[in-house]
């Protein structure tokens, strides 16, 4: 991460997500409090990549559980659990939360299905990278959970 | 990049020296301009292909080439398996076997303006493209492994297309080696109902025109003449893809150490040819590339139901099918010796000179067509591979412009709307279910292709045969 990049994701505490760039590409950023709010953030990151997820109504509930050997891999796995969902259900989340256990996540998200004139959706994202792929707490305290994204 | 930084061996080569830890040295081909503008990260990553073990010869770097995850788009590398040569997931791309498909339709020029918005409008509705489209088919696990073996030859089963179109098709459509066995339940699940689909992104359905002819033999041998009505198709393995590409890299990342491989980068997860991950990671690609041709063929079948409700009298044959992110074994001429290598090409498309066997019949004296996708706004090219190429990267040729700024940028730049009425303005018509989708693509945020097949053509990687341009254009 550029140290411009960190120096932004540290200057607001309160959870909140942002893209950034990487070359052509895509980058999510999510940041919270906690651990479990980055990627909670990080997901809702994700999906503004597709549409607003303000235009996404809480009609269903999805359960997810992931595992991995660390923290940036659980991070990437838990975004391609997400995309895996979206796609095979047709679906699109628009809120998410996350309860983690170490290396274990157990996340939940809430969506709907894919309303094209509704949402009129940019771009199908193909899958979660290891590009930029961080995550890690701030000086201030803050939590940031990051990587770039394929479309 | 800074030229300095390379050691100039023709107009359009650039070297970079072995050092470090590299076991070959890096060829880049491109202008000065091009060089100039080519991302920085295009240097380190070819230089980490460059030290990967049982590469052969070179790591090669296309005119168009740009940063990828691992190997840079417009990557090509061989490896030899009895000298510990790897293969990359990374190397492939996520998008396996993504390709471009050109289909001859017997109209011209002035055929169309009474039918362009009313094509327009069928192609859009024939031919499912965007978030949240689905194909005609849902398969079931036996169909969906049939899929996974027969590729294109499947899709013919079901109707779906001719025996010509077959013959004009990379591995005559149907790729050798695929195991569906090891392709894992959640590729599977992502492309259950999927097929015949476009995607999105930089994917796209056009209608284009010839505009110039370069090479009249060829073009002859080809079936295109100046004013003809042609249709690309540019799209890969879908889903079912890219659920592979994820899960591989990550494995192949947590045992890389285990076979004494050190990754630079964690994208350029790799594993000997001969580990069970590496032929396992072959079978599934294998199986899908054969899920990439069996798309294009839907896709195609879907084209000329499309037309024929239009103009009946159009006539759809497949000039070829050929894609840009696969590994291959393919025989190569290497220190004077012939030898089996697996060669990646990532963003990076076949070239095979004239009277290569793999060229279908009637286009082998001529060479293969070489397909290069442009975009809305933009030209596309088709080229022809050359004897040169073989001698320079293995037989490989650019395969499109490439994107020079992000999505963000562009959305900045542009509005959706507001650039779909000025392409109507210059005859193109645009149909998309996203307005933001189509000024993330829009044509100013790729690079030029004109540049990059002119220094394709000055490396001897492939030749000029004809410059299309875009009329209709189905975007997901």
């Amino acid at each position: 991460m550029k140290v411009c990049d960190l120096a932004q994701a540290q200057a607001d505490f309160s959870p909140h997500w942002e893209h950034f760039t990487h070359g052509a590409d895509i980058g999510v950023r999510g940041i919270g409090t906690t651990r479990e709010e980055a990627f909670e953030q990080a997901a809702i990151a994700l999906v503004a990549v597709i549409t607003d997820p303000a235009l996404v109504v809480s009609r269903q509930e999805i359960v997810v559980e992931c595992q991995a050997t660390d923290s940036e891999v659980l991070l990437v796995d838990w975004l391609n659990t997400l995309i895996y969902e979206m796609a095979v259900r047709g679906m699109v989340f628009g809120r998410f939360a996350v309860r983690l256990e170490g290396i274990r996540l157990h996340g939940r998200a809430w969506g709907e299905e894919v309303d094209v004139a509704r949402h009129e959706p940019a771009v199908e994202v193909k899958g979660a990278t290891y590009t930029s792929l961080l995550v890690g707490q701030n000086l201030d305290g803050s939590w940031v959970a990051q990587c770039v994204v394929d479309v | 990049m800074e030229t300095a930084l390379l050691k100039r061996v023709s107009e359009s080569e650039w070297q970079i020296e072995p050092h470090g830890k590299m076991r070959v040295p890096a060829i880049l081909f491109a202008s000065e301009d091009l060089i100039r503008d080519m991302d920085a990260k295009v240097y380190e990553q070819i230089v980490n292909v460059a030290a990967l073990p049982g590469i052969q010869k070179a790591a090669y770097a296309m005119p168009d080439a740009h940063w990828g995850y691992g190997f840079p788009i417009g990557g090509v590398a061989a490896f030899d398996p009895d000298e510990g040569g790897v293969i990359s997931a990374g190397g492939v791309g996520f998008d396996i076997s993504c390709g471009v498909r050109t289909l001859l339709t017997g109209l011209n020029a002035e055929d169309l303006p009474p039918i362009k918005q009313s094509l327009a409008d069928a192609l859009y509705r024939h031919i499912p493209a965007g978030v949240g489209s689905r194909g005609l088919l849902n398969l079931t696990d036996g169909q969906l492994d049939e899929m996974l073996v027969d590729g294109a030859q499947w899709a013919l089963r079901l109707g779906y297309g001719t025996a010509n179109d077959l013959e004009r098709t990379e591995e005559r459509g149907r790729m050798d080696g695929a195991q569906p066995e090891v392709v894992c339940d959640f590729a599977k699940n992502r492309q259950r109902r999927e097929m015949g689909t476009l995607g999105s992104g930089n994917h796209y359905l056009e209608v284009q025109q010839v505009v110039a002819i370069f090479d009249e033999p060829s073009a002859n041998s080809f079936g295109i003449r100046e004013g003809d009505i042609v249709v690309s198709v540019h799209c890969g393995s879908r889903g079912l893809g890219h659920q592979i590409g994820t899960e591989f890299l990550r494995d192949m990342a947590a045992q890389a150490a285990g076979y004494g491989i050190e990754l630079p980068d964690r994208e350029l997860a790799c594993a000997p040819i001969r580990s069970p991950i590496g032929e396992k990671y072959l079978g599934a690609m294998r199986a899908a590339i054969n899920c990439a041709l069996a798309n294009r063929q839907i896709i195609t079948h879907l084209v000329r139901r499309a037309f024929a409700e239009v103009v009946p009298r159009a006539e759809l044959t497949v000039l070829y099918d050929v894609s840009h992110n696969t590994c291959k074994v393919e025989q190569h001429q290497v220190d004077g010796q012939a030898k089996q290598v697996f060669i990646h090409r990532k963003g990076a498309t076949r070239a095979f000179g004239p009277n290569h066997p793999a060229i279908p019949e009637a286009l082998r004296a001529t060479g293969q067509p070489v397909l290069i996708g442009g975009t809305m706004g933009t030209a596309s090219y088709i080229l022809v591979g050359t004897q040169e190429s073989e001698r320079q990267a293995f037989s490989s040729s650019c395969h499109g412009a490439g994107r020079q700024m992000s999505r963000h940028q562009a959305t900045k730049q542009w509005r959706g709307r507001q650039l779909i009425d000025e392409l109507a303005g210059r005859g193109i018509l645009i149909r998309s279910p996203s307005a933001r989708g189509v000024a993330e693509e829009a044509p100013g945020a790729y690079k030029d292709v004109n540049a990059v097949v002119e220094a394709s053509e000055k490396a001897g990687l492939s030749r000029r045969v004809a410059r299309l341009e875009p009329v209709i254009c189905v975007k997901g």
